[in-house]
């Protein structure tokens, strides 16, 4: 399965734009021998795992297993803790976002994050999707930003729910508006990789069917990394799953693979329900 | 025998049988709620036996306990009002300072174990003394037991399996804590009152807007009491020092709290915190020994620099010895530890994932620090500031120093002023007497300190209060 791009894409380090026939074969990301420590704590032992581009990779496993740790490897997240430590290769379009040059400013704005607890910013609806535009100049003139916010908002399902309250503070939404918020504001500056830490944890059903409508849709466009707990959306949203468990990489594949054959026995007993 | 009675140790006896009187009554509650602890069997017992003992304890100390501090407080006053009753007729006329004085002397030498000296009514009366002293310190001990019995035995008959000791244990406690708070709550209630009165006489005798909008003061020599300049002097010295300590306590805040990795915070925040340690008469003779000569050799250049460039005939600046600036800067970095050490609190405070979710959009250190850290602190920071302001306005120490004594609205630095809480030192130091307006009219600055300290702090607290509705 290999997969080019069509799009132009930046380099992180500089401006170096890459000629738009050069094929960048897969995977997106390629991570090497990751290891994670809290302080003494060691958190993520030896991962290596491939990330497909224009697919979704699902991350799962019990509770306290390292999935978020993981994740927020993916966009260097876990610079802002001081007892964090990160070890190993993250290739990102042929660069180590690990290495010391990248800035993570740039790589962040590239690869979005939404987190596992709604954190909205306290401002208005309106201000906090037309955040990430404003400070990366996305949006020449008024208009453009109403009409980036309107499509983030509609993306997620939001808009019809806020529309006619964008200057209320994000922070008096519901939980699960605020789920779709935090959504919405991450695709508002148009990544390339998505991280999804549970997106739909705090949703109802239609919200959910929502969520899965539009990764699906991501998906044909952006690379997306996804942690949930359901199972079933991981069967219904992925194409490819990865297990994880006490911080090591028990299996990863196909997901209709894991799903019905899996190699190992751990990742049996967790999809059928026997521990976890 | 009596007289050995007056020479008890009292406060030591007293406190010894109020332990044992709590001990014993714990005890026996216990003891007895354990006996039908164990024999109950069938019945339920409400309280565990602690709370028995609990109960018991609390009803043969409370009573003992206020005898205690009726004698600590009234015994003393008794004994003397008895003995000057019962003095000779050419006593009774004396003058009651002087009457004191004579007491006190007794009192004196009844302590020294007896008076030795030739006086021979003197020391008949010390040996009085000593009885009168024996027979209130032995019926105060008496009246305790006393009350501690009649308490034991009351809270002893109730002790039962169904008696609910936990709760009346529980409702104790309660109270005792509201008697604490209540002091703390009547102290205050009693000094603004005592304000309240005294000014009000002031305010009897001179018009209350001529007291707040004159602008002649001149309390010392003649009856001026137009407090405008002093008013004046304040702001302008808390304005001064806020516009040092408001921006360089807000940036050292946010530098600790966001920049500094954990070493240099180590080190960075004791020293600030030393700084609000440093007594504030040291930073007053540094303002005035160090600062305001400094400010005033500057005054100075700058005047002759503008005159001899001919831009201005007379001097420009009144260059002072003490002046505004002087204090106002010394005050600004003295309050700098009260804005920086509340606002450093209050940015850590803000939740790290609103710092997450700027720096997942890509936002760089300082953007995610002014579009997110700071308006979501804002309200800490404006209430750190606030109080920040009213330590300013009630500081004393610096401005007697540095300020000057002159009440005056000018609008130059460099001239010296005077403040609110310069003019109460200086009216009520020295030879005073407590009547006339002069003295009052410290009253009435006071209070006016008072309402504008209490004004900022209100709002601080209000603020602060919204703020943590937000979060929790
Ligand atoms: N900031 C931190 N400091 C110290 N230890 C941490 C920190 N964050 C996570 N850990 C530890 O790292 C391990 C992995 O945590 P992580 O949050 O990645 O789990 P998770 O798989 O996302 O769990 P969940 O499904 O509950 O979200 C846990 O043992 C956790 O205690
Ligand atoms: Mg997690």
């Amino acid at each position: 399965m290999e997969t080019t791009i069509t799009e132009s894409r930046e380099t992180l380090t500089a401006g170096t734009s890459m000629d738009e026939t050069q094929g960048l074969t897969y995977p997106r990301i390629e991570c090497k021998n990751i290891n994670v420590s809290y302080g003494d704590k060691q958190a993520i032992f030896d991962i290596s795992l491939p990330i497909p581009d224009r697919s979704v990779t699902a991350l799962i496993g019990p509770s306290g297993c390292g999935k978020s740790t993981f994740l927020r490897c993916l966009n260097r997240m876990n610079d802002t803790i001081e007892s964090c430590k990160v070890t190993g290769e993250i290739i990102m379009d042929g660069e180590n976002i690990n290495d010391p040059d990248i800035d993570p400013v740039l790589l962040r704005s590239r690869v979005g994050m939404v987190f596992q607890k709604p954190n909205p910013f306290p401002k208005s609806i309106f201000d906090n999707i037309a955040y990430g535009p404003r400070i990366h100049g996305l949006a020449e003139t008024r208009e453009d930003l109403d009409e980036m916010v309107e499509k983030s908002l509609r993306r997620a399902g939001l808009w019809e729910e806020v529309k006619d309250r964008l200057s209320s503070p994000g922070n008096s939404l519901s939980g699960g508006q605020q789920q779709r918020l935090c959504i919405a504001r991450a695709i508002a500056v148009r990544p390339e990789v998505i991280l999804m830490d549970e997106p739909c944890s705090a949703l109802d059903p239609v919200a959910t069917a929502r969520i899965e409508e539009l990764i699906d849709e991501l998906r044909k466009r952006y690379c997306i990394v996804i942690v949930t707990h359901s199972m079933q959306q991981a069967a219904r949203v992925s194409q490819r799953t990865a297990f994880f468990h006490l911080g090591e990489l028990v299996e990863m594949g196909e997901t209709d693979q894991i799903f019905t054959n899996p190699r190992e026995r751990r990742t049996e007993d967790y999809i059928t329900g026997r521990f976890g | 025998m009596v007289q050995q009675l007056g020479h008890l140790p009292m406060g030591w006896l007293l406190l010894a049988l109020l332990a044992m009187l709590a001990s014993g009554g714990f005890f026996v509650g216990r003891v007895q709620a354990e006996r039908f602890n164990g024999a109950a069997g069938s019945v339920r017992v409400h309280s565990r036996p602690n709370y028995h003992g609990y109960y018991v304890a609390m009803w043969t100390f409370v009573p003992a306990l206020v005898v205690a501090l009726a004698y600590a407080m009234l015994g003393d006053g008794i004994v003397r009002s008895l003995l000057a009753g019962e003095l000779p007729a050419n006593f009774q006329n004396m003058p009651s300072v002087e009457l004191d004085v004579y007491l006190d002397s007794i009192a004196r030498a009844a302590f020294d174990h007896g008076y030795g000296g030739a006086d021979r009514v003197f020391s008949a009366i010390a040996n009085r003394f000593l009885e009168l002293q024996g027979m209130v310190k032995a019926s105060a001990i008496a009246l305790a037991l006393a009350s501690a019995a009649c308490g034991f035995f009351l809270a002893r008959r109730k002790v039962a399996p169904g008696f609910r000791a936990r709760n009346r244990v529980e409702g104790g406690i309660e109270l005792f804590l509201f008697l604490c708070a209540a002091i703390a709550i009547a102290t205050t209630v009693g000094i603004v009152a005592s304000l309240l009165y005294e000014s009000l006489r002031f305010f009897s005798e001179i018009p209350f807007w001529d007291f707040l909008f004159g602008t002649r003061w001149n309390a010392q020599t003649s009856a001026e009491f137009g407090a405008l300049p002093l008013f004046y002097g304040t702001f302008m010295i808390a304005l001064i020092a806020m516009l040092i300590a408001a921006p360089v306590g807000l940036f050292a805040a946010i530098y600790l709290s966001e920049y500094a990795g954990p070493t240099v915070r180590a080190w960075v925040k004791p020293v600030l915190e030393v700084l609000a340690g440093i007594p504030t008469v040291v930073y007053g003779f540094f303002a005035l020994l160090v600062v305001a000569p400094a400010i005033r050799a500057v005054a100075v250049w700058i005047n002759m620099t503008l005159m001899s460039a001919g831009i201005t005939a007379e001097p420009l600046l009144a260059a002072q010895p003490t002046s505004a600036l002087a204090a106002g800067l010394v005050m600004g970095i003295m309050v700098i530890p009260f804005v920086s050490s509340l606002s450093d609190d209050v940015i850590n405070a803000v939740p790290q994932t609103l710092r997450d979710a700027a720096y997942a959009m890509g936002a760089t250190k300082s953007e995610t620090v002014k579009h997110v850290v700071l308006p979501a602190a804002l309200p800490g920071i404006i209430a750190s500031l606030l109080l920040a302001v009213s330590r300013a306005i009630g500081e004393t120490m610096i401005v007697v120093m540095a300020a000057g004594q002159r009440a005056r609205i000018s609008p130059d630095p460099t001239a010296d002023l005077t403040t609110i809480t310069v003019q109460i030192v200086s009216l009520l130091t020295g030879e005073t007497e407590f009547d006339s307006p002069k003295t009052l009219s410290a009253f009435a600055l006071g209070l006016v300190l008072f309402v504008i300290t209490l004004f900022f702090n209100l709002i601080a607290l209000r603020v602060v209060q919204k703020y943590r509705e937000k979060y929790d």
